[in-house]
Protein backbone atom coordinates (compact mmCIF):
# COMPACT_ATOMS: atom_id res chain seq x y z
CA UNK A 1 0.00 0.00 0.00
CA UNK A 2 1.28 3.48 -0.76
CA UNK A 3 1.77 6.00 2.04
CA UNK A 4 -1.24 7.99 0.85
CA UNK A 5 -3.40 4.87 0.68
CA UNK A 6 -2.30 3.92 4.20
CA UNK A 7 -3.36 7.28 5.54
CA UNK A 8 -6.72 7.02 3.79
CA UNK A 9 -7.27 3.50 5.15
CA UNK A 10 -6.78 4.69 8.71
CA UNK A 11 -8.87 7.75 8.19
CA UNK A 12 -11.67 5.43 7.08
CA UNK A 13 -11.07 3.14 10.02
CA UNK A 14 -10.09 0.22 7.79
CA UNK A 15 -6.64 -0.42 9.24
CA UNK A 16 -5.18 -0.50 12.70
CA UNK A 17 -3.65 2.87 13.48
CA UNK A 18 -0.70 1.47 15.39
CA UNK A 19 0.24 -0.83 12.50
CA UNK A 20 0.10 2.14 10.17
CA UNK A 21 2.05 4.35 12.56
CA UNK A 22 4.74 1.69 12.81
CA UNK A 23 5.29 1.79 9.06
CA UNK A 24 4.73 5.49 8.54
CA UNK A 25 6.36 7.07 11.59
CA UNK A 26 8.81 4.51 12.91
CA UNK A 27 10.10 3.26 9.57
CA UNK A 28 9.78 6.32 7.39
CA UNK A 29 9.86 9.16 9.93
CA UNK A 30 6.67 10.77 8.64
CA UNK A 31 4.45 12.26 11.34
CA UNK A 32 0.80 11.29 11.64
CA UNK A 33 -1.92 13.40 10.05
CA UNK A 34 -4.65 15.05 12.10
CA UNK A 35 -7.12 12.19 11.47
CA UNK A 36 -4.47 9.66 12.36
CA UNK A 37 -3.59 11.47 15.59
CA UNK A 38 -7.28 11.47 16.42
CA UNK A 39 -7.43 7.71 15.82
CA UNK A 40 -4.55 7.31 18.29
CA UNK A 41 -6.26 9.49 20.89
CA UNK A 42 -9.39 7.37 20.51
CA UNK A 43 -7.59 4.09 21.22
CA UNK A 44 -8.97 2.28 24.22
CA UNK A 45 -6.91 2.16 27.40
CA UNK A 46 -6.11 -1.51 26.88
CA UNK A 47 -3.88 -0.49 23.97
CA UNK A 48 -1.99 2.12 25.98
CA UNK A 49 1.05 -0.06 26.67
CA UNK A 50 1.39 -0.92 23.00
CA UNK A 51 1.02 2.75 22.06
CA UNK A 52 3.64 3.94 24.55
CA UNK A 53 6.03 1.25 23.37
CA UNK A 54 5.71 2.40 19.78
CA UNK A 55 6.11 6.06 20.74
CA UNK A 56 9.25 5.12 22.66
CA UNK A 57 10.66 3.26 19.68
CA UNK A 58 9.97 6.26 17.49
CA UNK A 59 11.71 8.58 19.94
CA UNK A 60 14.74 6.25 20.17
CA UNK A 61 14.95 5.85 16.43
CA UNK A 62 14.54 9.49 15.40
CA UNK A 63 15.88 11.37 18.46
CA UNK A 64 18.09 8.90 20.32
CA UNK A 65 18.36 8.03 24.00
CA UNK A 66 19.58 11.41 25.33
CA UNK A 67 17.32 13.53 27.48
CA UNK A 68 17.61 17.31 27.55
CA UNK A 69 17.36 18.70 31.06
CA UNK A 70 16.25 22.27 31.69
CA UNK A 71 15.61 24.55 34.64
CA UNK A 72 13.37 27.61 34.57
CA UNK A 73 12.85 30.68 36.69
CA UNK A 74 10.46 33.59 36.74
CA UNK A 75 12.15 37.02 36.77
CA UNK A 76 8.88 38.89 36.80
CA UNK A 77 5.98 37.13 38.44
CA UNK A 78 2.29 38.05 38.39
CA UNK A 79 0.49 41.21 37.38
CA UNK A 80 0.24 40.26 33.71
CA UNK A 81 -2.32 42.29 31.72
CA UNK A 82 -3.37 39.30 29.61
CA UNK A 83 -6.29 37.02 30.44
CA UNK A 84 -5.08 33.49 29.70
CA UNK A 85 -7.75 31.61 31.66
CA UNK A 86 -5.40 28.97 33.03
CA UNK A 87 -2.86 31.41 34.42
CA UNK A 88 -2.45 32.41 38.05
CA UNK A 89 -0.21 35.28 36.95
CA UNK A 90 -2.90 37.17 35.11
CA UNK A 91 -3.68 40.42 36.91
CA UNK A 92 -7.29 40.09 35.77
CA UNK A 93 -8.21 37.23 38.08
CA UNK A 94 -8.40 37.17 41.89
CA UNK A 95 -5.54 34.69 42.34
CA UNK A 96 -3.26 34.57 45.38
CA UNK A 97 -0.16 35.28 43.27
CA UNK A 98 1.39 38.67 44.06
CA UNK A 99 3.71 40.53 41.71
CA UNK A 100 7.44 39.99 42.30
CA UNK A 101 10.72 40.75 40.53
CA UNK A 102 13.80 38.60 40.87
CA UNK A 103 17.02 40.61 41.19
CA UNK A 104 20.24 39.81 39.33
CA UNK A 105 21.95 37.91 42.20
CA UNK A 106 18.76 35.86 42.55
CA UNK A 107 18.79 35.10 38.84
CA UNK A 108 22.43 34.02 38.93
CA UNK A 109 21.68 31.82 41.93
CA UNK A 110 18.80 30.20 40.04
CA UNK A 111 21.10 29.55 37.07
CA UNK A 112 23.63 27.97 39.44
CA UNK A 113 20.94 25.73 40.94
CA UNK A 114 20.01 24.65 37.43
CA UNK A 115 23.57 24.06 36.25
CA UNK A 116 24.24 21.98 39.37
CA UNK A 117 21.69 19.41 38.16
CA UNK A 118 23.63 18.83 34.94
CA UNK A 119 21.01 20.72 32.94
CA UNK A 120 22.13 22.32 29.70
CA UNK A 121 19.26 24.80 29.44
CA UNK A 122 18.22 27.66 31.67
CA UNK A 123 15.07 29.52 30.71
CA UNK A 124 14.35 33.03 31.97
CA UNK A 125 10.62 33.69 32.04
CA UNK A 126 8.51 36.81 32.63
CA UNK A 127 4.76 37.22 33.04
CA UNK A 128 4.17 39.94 30.47
CA UNK A 129 2.32 40.52 27.23
CA UNK A 130 5.68 41.43 25.76
CA UNK A 131 8.92 42.81 27.20
CA UNK A 132 9.45 46.52 27.85
CA UNK A 133 12.83 48.28 27.98
CA UNK A 134 13.19 47.70 31.72
CA UNK A 135 12.63 43.95 31.41
CA UNK A 136 14.95 43.58 28.44
CA UNK A 137 17.73 45.45 30.21
CA UNK A 138 17.18 43.29 33.31
CA UNK A 139 17.46 40.16 31.16
CA UNK A 140 20.56 41.50 29.42
CA UNK A 141 22.23 42.29 32.75
CA UNK A 142 21.18 38.88 34.06
CA UNK A 143 22.69 37.03 31.13
CA UNK A 144 25.93 38.99 31.49
CA UNK A 145 26.05 38.16 35.19
CA UNK A 146 25.44 34.46 34.51
CA UNK A 147 28.29 34.47 32.00
CA UNK A 148 30.53 36.43 34.37
CA UNK A 149 29.87 33.77 37.02
CA UNK A 150 31.39 31.24 34.61
CA UNK A 151 28.23 29.20 34.19
CA UNK A 152 28.36 27.13 31.05
CA UNK A 153 24.70 26.72 30.22
CA UNK A 154 22.49 27.62 27.26
CA UNK A 155 20.14 30.48 27.95
CA UNK A 156 16.59 30.54 26.70
CA UNK A 157 13.95 33.20 27.28
CA UNK A 158 10.19 33.37 27.45
CA UNK A 159 9.11 37.00 27.53
CA UNK A 160 5.84 37.03 25.63
CA UNK A 161 5.18 38.55 22.24
CA UNK A 162 8.09 40.31 20.54
CA UNK A 163 8.71 43.00 17.98
CA UNK A 164 11.37 42.41 15.33
CA UNK A 165 13.70 44.77 17.18
CA UNK A 166 13.29 42.83 20.40
CA UNK A 167 13.96 39.57 18.57
CA UNK A 168 17.19 41.07 17.26
CA UNK A 169 18.15 42.29 20.74
CA UNK A 170 17.70 38.82 22.20
CA UNK A 171 19.84 37.30 19.45
CA UNK A 172 22.53 39.86 20.22
CA UNK A 173 22.38 38.88 23.91
CA UNK A 174 23.17 35.29 22.95
CA UNK A 175 19.74 33.84 23.71
CA UNK A 176 19.74 30.60 21.77
CA UNK A 177 16.13 29.49 22.17
CA UNK A 178 12.85 31.32 22.67
CA UNK A 179 9.77 29.84 24.27
CA UNK A 180 6.37 31.06 23.23
CA UNK A 181 3.53 28.61 23.57
CA UNK A 182 0.56 28.49 21.23
CA UNK A 183 -1.11 26.89 24.28
CA UNK A 184 -3.91 25.06 22.47
CA UNK A 185 -5.51 24.38 19.10
CA UNK A 186 -6.20 27.44 17.01
CA UNK A 187 -9.93 26.67 17.09
CA UNK A 188 -9.95 26.57 20.91
CA UNK A 189 -7.66 29.52 21.58
CA UNK A 190 -10.41 32.19 21.69
CA UNK A 191 -12.04 30.26 24.55
CA UNK A 192 -8.79 30.42 26.51
CA UNK A 193 -7.44 33.90 25.76
CA UNK A 194 -9.31 37.00 24.60
CA UNK A 195 -6.65 39.71 24.98
CA UNK A 196 -4.52 38.53 22.09
CA UNK A 197 -4.81 36.05 19.26
CA UNK A 198 -3.25 32.76 18.29
CA UNK A 199 -2.06 34.47 15.11
CA UNK A 200 -0.19 37.12 17.10
CA UNK A 201 1.64 34.35 18.91
CA UNK A 202 2.39 32.66 15.60
CA UNK A 203 3.92 35.93 14.29
CA UNK A 204 6.37 36.05 17.18
CA UNK A 205 7.34 32.43 16.54
CA UNK A 206 7.93 33.18 12.87
CA UNK A 207 10.23 36.11 13.68
CA UNK A 208 12.11 34.04 16.25
CA UNK A 209 12.71 31.29 13.72
CA UNK A 210 13.77 33.67 10.96
CA UNK A 211 16.26 35.30 13.31
CA UNK A 212 17.96 31.95 13.85
CA UNK A 213 16.89 31.23 17.42
CA UNK A 214 15.57 27.79 18.24
CA UNK A 215 11.80 27.76 18.59
CA UNK A 216 10.24 26.25 21.71
CA UNK A 217 6.48 26.05 21.46
CA UNK A 218 3.95 23.87 23.20
CA UNK A 219 0.87 24.17 25.30
CA UNK A 220 -1.41 22.87 27.99
CA UNK A 221 -3.62 19.82 27.82
CA UNK A 222 -6.87 19.82 29.80
CA UNK A 223 -8.29 23.29 29.16
CA UNK A 224 -11.67 22.10 27.97
CA UNK A 225 -10.48 21.28 24.46
CA UNK A 226 -12.09 18.36 22.67
CA UNK A 227 -10.15 15.32 21.65
CA UNK A 228 -10.44 16.52 18.06
CA UNK A 229 -8.85 19.81 19.11
CA UNK A 230 -5.96 17.92 20.72
CA UNK A 231 -5.34 16.26 17.36
CA UNK A 232 -5.66 19.63 15.64
CA UNK A 233 -3.12 21.14 18.02
CA UNK A 234 -0.62 18.31 17.46
CA UNK A 235 -0.58 18.87 13.70
CA UNK A 236 -0.51 22.65 14.04
CA UNK A 237 2.61 22.27 16.13
CA UNK A 238 4.03 19.82 13.62
CA UNK A 239 3.39 22.37 10.90
CA UNK A 240 5.28 25.01 12.90
CA UNK A 241 8.15 22.52 13.25
CA UNK A 242 9.55 23.75 16.58
CA UNK A 243 12.82 22.51 17.95
CA UNK A 244 11.07 21.73 21.20
CA UNK A 245 7.50 21.18 22.37
CA UNK A 246 6.88 21.53 26.11
CA UNK A 247 3.81 19.59 27.21
CA UNK A 248 1.95 20.90 30.24
CA UNK A 249 -1.12 19.45 31.88
CA UNK A 250 -3.54 21.90 33.44
CA UNK A 251 -3.00 22.66 37.10
CA UNK A 252 -6.31 24.20 38.16
CA UNK A 253 -5.20 27.46 39.77
CA UNK A 254 -7.34 29.06 42.46
CA UNK A 255 -9.00 32.29 41.36
CA UNK A 256 -8.70 31.57 37.62
CA UNK A 257 -11.67 30.70 35.41
CA UNK A 258 -10.31 27.14 35.26
CA UNK A 259 -9.95 26.64 39.01
CA UNK A 260 -12.58 23.88 39.06
CA UNK A 261 -11.49 22.08 35.91
CA UNK A 262 -10.66 18.45 36.51
CA UNK A 263 -7.07 17.26 36.38
CA UNK A 264 -6.38 15.27 33.19
CA UNK A 265 -6.52 11.53 33.82
CA UNK A 266 -3.14 9.80 33.74
CA UNK A 267 -3.99 7.45 30.85
CA UNK A 268 -5.32 10.34 28.79
CA UNK A 269 -2.17 12.36 29.45
CA UNK A 270 0.07 9.46 28.42
CA UNK A 271 -1.99 8.85 25.30
CA UNK A 272 -1.59 12.52 24.38
CA UNK A 273 2.17 12.38 24.93
CA UNK A 274 2.47 9.35 22.67
CA UNK A 275 0.17 10.84 20.03
CA UNK A 276 2.23 14.04 19.94
CA UNK A 277 5.37 11.95 19.54
CA UNK A 278 3.81 10.13 16.60
CA UNK A 279 2.85 13.48 15.06
CA UNK A 280 6.37 14.89 15.58
CA UNK A 281 8.90 12.05 15.42
CA UNK A 282 11.99 14.29 15.42
CA UNK A 283 10.94 17.06 17.80
CA UNK A 284 12.16 17.37 21.35
CA UNK A 285 9.14 16.64 23.53
CA UNK A 286 9.46 18.00 27.03
CA UNK A 287 7.60 17.13 30.19
CA UNK A 288 6.71 20.49 31.73
CA UNK A 289 4.19 21.62 34.35
CA UNK A 290 1.39 19.52 35.76
CA UNK A 291 2.96 16.09 35.37
CA UNK A 292 3.29 15.70 39.13
CA UNK A 293 -0.45 16.20 39.62
CA UNK A 294 -1.60 14.31 36.55
CA UNK A 295 0.84 11.43 36.39
CA UNK A 296 2.60 11.08 39.73
CA UNK A 297 5.93 9.25 39.94
CA UNK A 298 4.92 6.14 38.05
CA UNK A 299 3.31 8.07 35.22
CA UNK A 300 6.42 10.22 34.83
CA UNK A 301 8.42 7.08 34.11
CA UNK A 302 5.80 5.82 31.72
CA UNK A 303 5.97 9.14 29.88
CA UNK A 304 9.76 8.89 29.61
CA UNK A 305 9.18 5.47 28.08
CA UNK A 306 6.35 6.74 25.91
CA UNK A 307 7.86 9.47 23.73
CA UNK A 308 9.22 12.15 26.05
CA UNK A 309 12.89 13.05 25.64
CA UNK A 310 13.30 16.25 27.67
CA UNK A 311 12.28 17.42 31.12
CA UNK A 312 12.10 20.49 33.27
CA UNK A 313 13.70 19.60 36.58
CA UNK A 314 13.09 21.28 39.89
CA UNK A 315 10.44 23.92 40.42
CA UNK A 316 8.32 25.74 37.88
CA UNK A 317 7.22 29.38 37.82
CA UNK A 318 4.39 29.40 40.33
CA UNK A 319 4.27 25.72 41.24
CA UNK A 320 6.76 23.33 42.75
CA UNK A 321 8.12 20.28 40.96
CA UNK A 322 9.53 17.19 42.55
CA UNK A 323 13.18 17.48 43.61
CA UNK A 324 15.61 17.49 40.68
CA UNK A 325 17.53 14.59 42.26
CA UNK A 326 14.46 12.40 41.95
CA UNK A 327 14.19 13.03 38.21
CA UNK A 328 17.91 12.55 37.71
CA UNK A 329 17.70 9.23 39.56
CA UNK A 330 14.80 8.23 37.36
CA UNK A 331 16.83 8.95 34.20
CA UNK A 332 19.69 6.97 35.63
CA UNK A 333 17.42 4.03 36.41
CA UNK A 334 16.01 4.19 32.90
CA UNK A 335 19.55 4.34 31.48
CA UNK A 336 18.79 7.54 29.64
CA UNK A 337 21.87 9.78 29.42
CA UNK A 338 21.51 13.51 30.00
CA UNK A 339 22.25 15.45 26.86
CA UNK A 340 25.59 17.22 27.05
CA UNK A 341 26.10 20.87 26.18
CA UNK A 342 26.53 21.66 22.47
CA UNK A 343 25.07 18.37 21.40
CA UNK A 344 22.06 18.74 19.16
CA UNK A 345 19.25 16.29 19.59
CA UNK B 1 -3.53 22.85 63.48
CA UNK B 2 -1.60 25.31 65.58
CA UNK B 3 -1.78 28.26 63.19
CA UNK B 4 -4.48 30.80 62.61
CA UNK B 5 -4.82 30.60 58.84
CA UNK B 6 -4.39 28.16 55.99
CA UNK B 7 -1.27 28.87 53.92
CA UNK B 8 -3.02 27.75 50.74
CA UNK B 9 -6.51 29.30 50.82
CA UNK B 10 -5.97 31.97 53.49
CA UNK B 11 -9.11 31.03 55.42
CA UNK B 12 -9.12 30.35 59.17
CA UNK B 13 -7.56 26.97 59.78
CA UNK B 14 -10.23 25.99 62.26
CA UNK B 15 -13.06 26.59 59.81
CA UNK B 16 -13.97 24.33 56.92
CA UNK B 17 -12.15 21.52 55.25
CA UNK B 18 -8.54 22.09 54.17
CA UNK B 19 -7.85 18.64 52.78
CA UNK B 20 -7.27 19.93 49.24
CA UNK B 21 -5.14 22.76 50.61
CA UNK B 22 -2.95 20.30 52.51
CA UNK B 23 -2.63 18.09 49.48
CA UNK B 24 -1.58 20.98 47.22
CA UNK B 25 0.87 22.37 49.81
CA UNK B 26 2.50 19.00 50.25
CA UNK B 27 2.92 18.47 46.52
CA UNK B 28 2.99 21.36 44.07
CA UNK B 29 2.27 24.66 45.78
CA UNK B 30 4.26 27.00 48.00
CA UNK B 31 2.25 28.82 50.68
CA UNK B 32 0.56 31.96 49.39
CA UNK B 33 -0.97 33.27 52.63
CA UNK B 34 0.70 34.01 55.91
CA UNK B 35 -0.49 31.53 58.50
CA UNK B 36 -0.44 34.21 61.20
CA UNK B 37 -2.30 37.05 59.54
CA UNK B 38 -3.65 35.67 56.22
CA UNK B 39 -1.95 38.42 54.23
CA UNK B 40 -1.08 37.40 50.67
CA UNK B 41 2.66 36.89 50.59
CA UNK B 42 5.19 37.78 47.89
CA UNK B 43 6.43 34.40 46.71
CA UNK B 44 9.55 33.78 44.66
CA UNK B 45 10.17 30.29 43.38
CA UNK B 46 13.59 29.20 42.17
CA UNK B 47 14.59 25.85 40.63
CA UNK B 48 15.43 24.36 44.02
CA UNK B 49 13.56 26.44 46.56
CA UNK B 50 11.15 29.24 47.35
CA UNK B 51 10.68 32.17 49.67
CA UNK B 52 7.37 33.64 50.81
CA UNK B 53 7.43 37.06 52.42
CA UNK B 54 4.75 38.50 54.67
CA UNK B 55 5.13 42.25 55.12
CA UNK B 56 4.35 41.82 58.83
CA UNK B 57 5.81 38.45 59.77
CA UNK B 58 8.94 38.01 57.71
CA UNK B 59 10.13 35.46 55.21
CA UNK B 60 9.21 31.78 55.11
CA UNK B 61 11.41 29.16 53.50
CA UNK B 62 10.92 25.45 53.05
CA UNK B 63 11.70 23.45 56.15
CA UNK B 64 12.59 26.40 58.40
CA UNK B 65 10.74 26.42 61.70
CA UNK B 66 10.50 30.17 62.05
CA UNK B 67 10.59 33.31 59.94
CA UNK B 68 13.94 33.47 58.21
CA UNK B 69 14.01 37.26 58.37
CA UNK B 70 13.20 39.63 61.21
CA UNK B 71 13.00 38.81 64.89
CA UNK B 72 13.01 35.22 66.06
CA UNK B 73 9.53 33.86 66.63
CA UNK B 74 8.02 34.28 70.04
CA UNK B 75 6.81 30.82 71.01
CA UNK B 76 4.15 32.36 73.21
CA UNK B 77 2.46 33.85 70.15
CA UNK B 78 0.97 32.06 67.22
CA UNK B 79 3.85 32.98 64.88
CA UNK B 80 4.26 31.51 61.41
CA UNK B 81 5.64 28.02 61.43
CA UNK B 82 8.09 28.83 58.67
CA UNK B 83 6.97 25.80 56.76
CA UNK B 84 3.26 26.30 56.35
CA UNK B 85 3.14 22.92 54.67
CA UNK B 86 3.86 21.38 58.02
CA UNK B 87 1.71 23.81 59.88
CA UNK B 88 -1.33 22.34 58.20
CA UNK B 89 -0.48 18.75 58.95
S1 LIG C 1 0.60 36.10 28.83
FE1 LIG C 1 1.66 34.52 30.07
S2 LIG C 1 1.82 35.38 32.14
FE2 LIG C 1 0.31 36.61 31.02
S3 LIG C 1 -1.67 35.72 31.57
FE3 LIG C 1 -0.99 34.73 29.63
S4 LIG C 1 0.13 32.89 30.27
FE4 LIG C 1 -0.08 34.22 32.10
ZN1 LIG D 1 -7.20 25.96 53.19
ZN1 LIG E 1 1.76 37.63 58.34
Amino acid sequence: MTAAAERTAVEQGAEDILAVARAQVLERGEGLTEQQVLAVLRLSDDRLTELLQLAHEVRMRWCGPEVEVEGIVSVKTGGCPEDCHFCSQSGRFPTPVRAAWLDIPGLVEAAKQTAATGATEFCIVAAVRGPDKRLLSQVKAGIEAIRAAGLDINIACSLGMLTQQQVDELVAMGVHRYNHNLETARSHFPQVVTTHSWEERWDTLRMVREAGMEVCCGGIIGMGESIEQRAEFAVQLAELGPHEVPMNFLIPQPGTPYEDYPVVAGSEALKTVAAFRLAMPRTMLRFAGGRELTLGDLGAEQGMLGGINAIIVGNYLTNLGRPAEQDLRMLDDLRMPIKALNETL
Amino acid sequence: MNEGFCGWCGKPGAEGDHATCRQRLSSIDPPRYCTSCARRMVVQITPSGWTARCSRHGTFRPGVSGPAAGAPPDPAKAGPAGDPTLSLA
